[in-house]
């Protein structure tokens, strides 16, 4: 009797002190996370866990812009606090701390949540509390639902198409050689496969993999014996290498065709240690500038933000990924305007209109809420992917692949986007 | 990790006589079990009756599993795969027929066949066997949900459709009341059913099984009963926890949450439903501080990994301090523990 | 038949390396009846041991040695500063305070060397030898069977042929009686915590290269396989963690190359259950095992 009193009690107190906490949060105007000096920002992240290594990078890059937006003077004068909670992308440690976040931090709005069946759970619980949802961290199509979601917005192209771009590639230079398919088991594999198929109609083989199973032997066996001359991967950065290596072991040599996921050199050629030189020639597709291109004016700008704020972090795609997010969240908020409020920030973002570090456009509008629409491709030479041809968009049903003339834009001088 | 043979010390400290009516009657902790939820989810702000609600939903599961191992000596490694059985059983009925109790019948439906499944094969397995089977048992969520993506929908799960809560009732308010609602009459039952013949059953299978034979307790029955008891609140768990998510996923089922889960019950004090309480209490309240502490290190690198080292100390530590879980460490006097 | 038989490699190579891991799970299992759920977070802590003598001195084998005495070390230092201390009443204790274990070890690897995933050499190529156009096994592979087959017949002579293995197995089998009997009980115990460390850290050197790369994580999944492995062979028995090693190893090749990878941790289960239920202790069980 006693112990359970003990125990009792013990909840008690937990109310206690929890109490006690929650109370100094919820001060300032009527909008949640904002008033005259701050705004704060929330994200789930996985920072540990077998999904933490390169994501991890992102939520501190983004941070890192943050605090360069506010060593020079903020937004209309407010600082943006941005808080990153750890998820280890696990679905029900999402709903714990993104509920934490909007709850008891009063976060202003989530901004770059990672991973799709993570941030898929949590949906409905920001439409419930009007939390705006914005530039999702994943390639899922889900985030375009404006009529069922009209907080949420993507920001990666959605892999289908990126699948269509790549596609396209496929047809127009490699024509007449047998393409299959290698992709992970969920939406990314599905989404990606289907927007190859769009253009190139059935692969000759496709094959699945697992994360829980690291070893791609069987498939590489299979599609080395339907004697595939490409193979279009879906696949994170680790499978990436693990394909690239298990197919070199058993002299299996296609042209490879890489989504934008897991196709980072750097990445990649690190987990393949000494047969890195076998990326070579891998063609693949990305929509922001690369961060081995030192002459990107953006790459400049990001380099330094990197250096003064991010403690000099390495830098690699997952930086510059995680720098142009902050910049658009940046642009929304000047596009906001002073008086800063949850519909003001949705409907800016739909207003669109933006122009940064992106090849393409975004596609934001009333009715649509997908990110960029489209891709440029990328091979790897000497050690680096380099870009080459032209930008493509397209969507994701069965619009064409249209090649992207638009120039591409210069940061302003202060690297702080104006209003 | 062989099965427990050794009786638990916690309760042998009074005489051995046994006088049931000193403690009170389970249906008075529910009483003021009720009642003191009830209470603080009016006081509490919503984040932490959303963290309530989730207390109330691992307990449910922590009882029944503290019935299934602290009393009748059987290790599942399995629970986290019968919660997400019963989680999506749950959002399967929800969004076909969006009647909230018929879709935990139907959880608990499920649940409990899986259980008797199990169970069937788990009574004849022994020890780090038994831990084996149910381990596998515990990794094969994702498979299942991708080789029937349709109606399961592979990783990204489905999301679920839920009325919204009663009356003006904010959503974590309810959400606190249902869960500790579940968790309460699953407890009372459990209660009830342990203090009666099926407990004693359950304690001497547990603690001799040639005995148990001879004393003619059916062994294998009693075995298979207490893993579908089991099952049944592990169902009924994942039911609530769908219910709270709005949403079920393979990736909330992985095979941390059924290792969690025995921790728990261990940390909290095998074969006591006080000590499921607590160990449900740290499953929810643990991580969330490791991680605060995690956070005030001000390190970006530091965080989620400082937060690990943390909980995993304090598992250590109280593991070596008070081996009997707990729930077993007394205010008043130091507990004689016997070898 | 191509097909069959380039499967039937794959699976073998995975195999092998189920089998080291499982090896350890039995040794420790012999040795103090328990099982070490924390054994592959402690060898990836010897594989970044090995990663940073190697990196630090250029050799591969001088990486290689380090782990295995670091796994060495840190079974005795588990066992003397930890383990030790647990109270055995429960054996869920130990469990716990192994899984406890787990978590400072990934965290306190994660503070060290962070999250990233790190390349591993190998020592050898991993190309494979072709015959007739079928790809079957590598240098590595080569080399793996050979580290295998040499743990076996190690632990076997140890077993069964010196009077350290009879006390060891003593000691774990009826602590009181081996004390009276003059057993150095508490010594024994330490021994089958640092044997086991160090095939559990040879396991890790061998299988970290063939997978996605050093990472806290590593050898998560792993434990997994190799855990069905040994309790598919029996934990007694260092032949039944080999034979269940190879067979996890063969099925998971030949389900993920027939009907796909999603379907394999499905088949795995149904292996458990077909084995379990003929013999609930394994294939390589005595008739005893039934009621331990």
């Amino acid at each position: 009797m006693k112990r359970t009193t003990a125990v009792f009690l013990a909840v008690l107190l937990f109310a206690g002190a929890c109490d006690g906490s929650s109370t100094s949060s919820s001060s300032g105007g009527t909008t949640p996370g904002v008033t005259d000096t701050e705004i704060v920002l929330g994200t789930h992240m996985p920072l540990t866990g077998p999904a933490a290594a390169g994501y991890s990078k992102i939520a501190p890059a983004t941070k890192a812009y943050f605090d360069f937006v506010n060593a020079g003077g903020g937004i209309n004068g407010r600082k943006i606090t941005y808080k990153v909670k750890d998820d280890a992308y696990n679905p029900a440690t999402t709903q714990q701390v993104v509920r934490e976040l909007v709850l008891q931090d009063k976060v202003f709005a989530i901004m770059g949540g990672l991973g799709t069946p993570t941030h898929s759970g949590v949906l409905d619980f920001l439409k419930t509390n009007k939390v705006p949802d914005l530039f999702v961290a994943s390639g899922s199509r889900s985030w375009n639902q404006p009529d069922k979601y009209p907080g949420t917005f993507g920001f990666n192209p959605d892999y289908t198409v990126e699948g269509k771009i790549l596609g396209t590639y496929v047809k127009e230079n490699l024509a007449g050689k047998k393409a299959c398919f290698l992709g992970q088991d969920d939406d990314f594999g599905q989404d990606s496969l289907a927007g190859i198929e769009k253009i190139l109609g059935a692969v000759v083989a496709k094959q699945t993999y697992v994360t829980s199973n690291p070893n791609v032997g069987p498939q590489m066996g299979a599609l080395k014996s339907a004697g595939c001359e490409v193979v279009l991967l879906a696949t994170i950065p680790g499978f990436t290498a693990l394909s690239i290596g298990t197919a070199a072991k058993i002299g299996f040599k296609p042209q490879f065709v890489v989504s934008n996921v897991g196709s980072d050199p750097a990445t990649v050629g690190k987990a393949l240690g000494a047969a890195a030189p076998l990326l070579e020639g891998v063609v693949s597709a990305n929509y922001l500038p690369l961060n081995t291109d030192d002459t990107s004016p953006w790459i400049q700008l990001f380099k330094k933000v990197n250096d003064q704020y991010n403690a000099g972090a390495e830098f690699d795609n997952n930086v510059v990924y995680g720098m142009s997010a902050a910049y658009l969240l940046v642009q929304s908020l000047q596009a906001a305007g002073k008086d800063l409020t949850r519909d003001g920030i949705t409907a800016a973002v739909k207003k669109n209109g933006f122009q940064g570090p992106g090849l393409v456009p975004l596609r934001f509008s009333d009715k649509d809420h997908s990110g960029y629409g489209g891709e440029q491709l990328t091979k790897v030479q000497g050690g680096k992917a380099v870009f080459f041809g032209q930008a493509y968009t397209t969507d994701d049903g069965d619009g064409a692949v249209q090649p992207f003339t638009g120039q591409p834009v210069t940061p302003p001088q202060n690297g702080i986007p104006a209003a | 990790m062989t099965d427990i043979k050794e009786k638990r010390p916690v309760t042998t400290t009074r005489p051995t006589t046994r006088k049931p009516r000193r403690h009170p009657h389970p249906i008075w902790y529910a009483v003021a079990g009720a009642v003191l939820v009830v209470a603080l989810t009016y006081v509490l702000p919503p984040f932490r009756n959303y963290q309530l609600a989730t207390v109330g939903a691992y307990f449910t599961v922590t009882a029944g599993l503290t019935v299934l191992t602290g009393l009748n000596g059987q290790l599942s490694l399995g629970h986290g795969a019968l919660m997400a059985t019963g989680a999506y059983s749950f959002a399967l009925a929800q969004n076909k027929w969006l009647n909230m109790p018929l879709s935990i019948v139907a959880a608990l439906i499920t649940t409990t066949l899986a259980g008797v499944v199990i169970g069937l094969a788990a009574a004849r397995l022994r020890g780090p066997y038994l831990a084996g089977l149910t381990l596998a048992v515990a990794v094969v969520v994702p498979s299942v949900t991708s080789t029937f993506d349709e109606t399961l929908g592979s990783d990204m799960g489905l999301s679920i459709a839920l009325d919204p809560p009663p009356g003006v009732l904010p959503m974590e308010q309810w959400q606190a009341w249902l869960c500790w609602g579940g968790a309460l009459v699953t407890t009372f039952l459990l209660a009830m059913l342990v203090r009666g013949r099926f407990g004693r059953d359950l304690r001497a299978v547990r603690d001799d099984e040639t005995a148990a034979r001879l004393a003619g307790v059916n062994v294998a029955r009693t075995q298979v009963l207490a893993f579908v008891v089991s099952a049944a609140c592990a169902g009924l768990a994942g039911a609530l926890f769908a219910f709270l998510a709005q949403s079920v996923s393979p990736g909330a089922f992985p095979l941390t949450l059924s290792l969690f889960l025995v921790m728990a019950i261990v940390i909290g004090g095998l074969g006591r439903l006080a000590g499921a309480l607590c160990g449900a209490l740290l499953l929810v309240l643990l991580p969330a501080l490791a991680q605060t502490a995690g956070e005030r290190s001000g390190s970006q690198h530091l965080e989620g990994n400082l937060a690990l080292v943390i909980f995993g100390l304090v598992l250590v530590v109280v593991m070596l301090a008070a081996p009997g879980g707990l729930a077993s460490i007394r205010f008043s006097t130091i507990s004689r523990r016997k070898r | 038949m191509d097909r069959f038989i380039y499967l039937t490699f794959d699976g073998l190579s995975r195999g092998a390396v189920y089998a080291a891991f499982a090896l350890a799970l039995v040794l420790i299992w012999r040795a103090a009846r328990i099982v070490n759920f924390a054994q592959g977070a402690m060898a990836v802590a010897a594989v970044y041991v090995a990663y940073s003598v190697t990196e630090k001195t250029g050799s591969y084998w001088l990486g290689f040695a380090a782990a295995l005495v670091f796994g060495l070390l840190l079974g005795i230092a588990v066992e003397k500063a930890v383990m030790r201390f647990v109270d055995h009443s429960s054996p869920l204790n130990g469990v716990v305070v192994a899984l406890g274990l787990v978590l400072v070890v990934q965290g306190v690897l994660g503070i060290v060397y962070g999250n990233e995933f790190r390349p591993v050499e190998t020592p050898f190529a991993r190309d494979a030898f072709q015959i007739g156009g079928i790809a079957v096994l590598s240098r590595y592979d080569v080399f793996v069977f050979a580290a295998v087959g040499a743990v076996v017949v190690a632990l076997t002579v140890l077993f069964t042929r010196t009077s350290v293995g009879l006390r060891m197995r003593a000691a774990a089998f009826a602590p009181d009686v081996s004390r009276l009997l003059g057993v150095p009980v508490g010594g024994m115990l330490t021994l089958g915590w640092a044997l086991a460390a160090a095939v559990g850290s040879l396991a890790g050197m061998l299988v970290v290269p063939t997978e996605l790369g050093l990472n806290p994580n590593a050898m998560d999944v792993l434990f997994v396989s190799a855990f069905t492995a040994a309790v598919v062979g029996g934990l007694d028995s260092p032949i039944g963690a080999v034979t269940g090693g190879l067979v996890v190893g063969l099925l998971l090749s030949y389900v993920s190359g027939y009907l796909g990878a999603t379907v394999a941790p499905m088949a795995v289960l149904a292996l458990l259950v077909v084995v379990l239920l003929g013999r609930p202790g394994g294939l390589f069980s005595s008739s005893k095992a039934r009621l331990a």
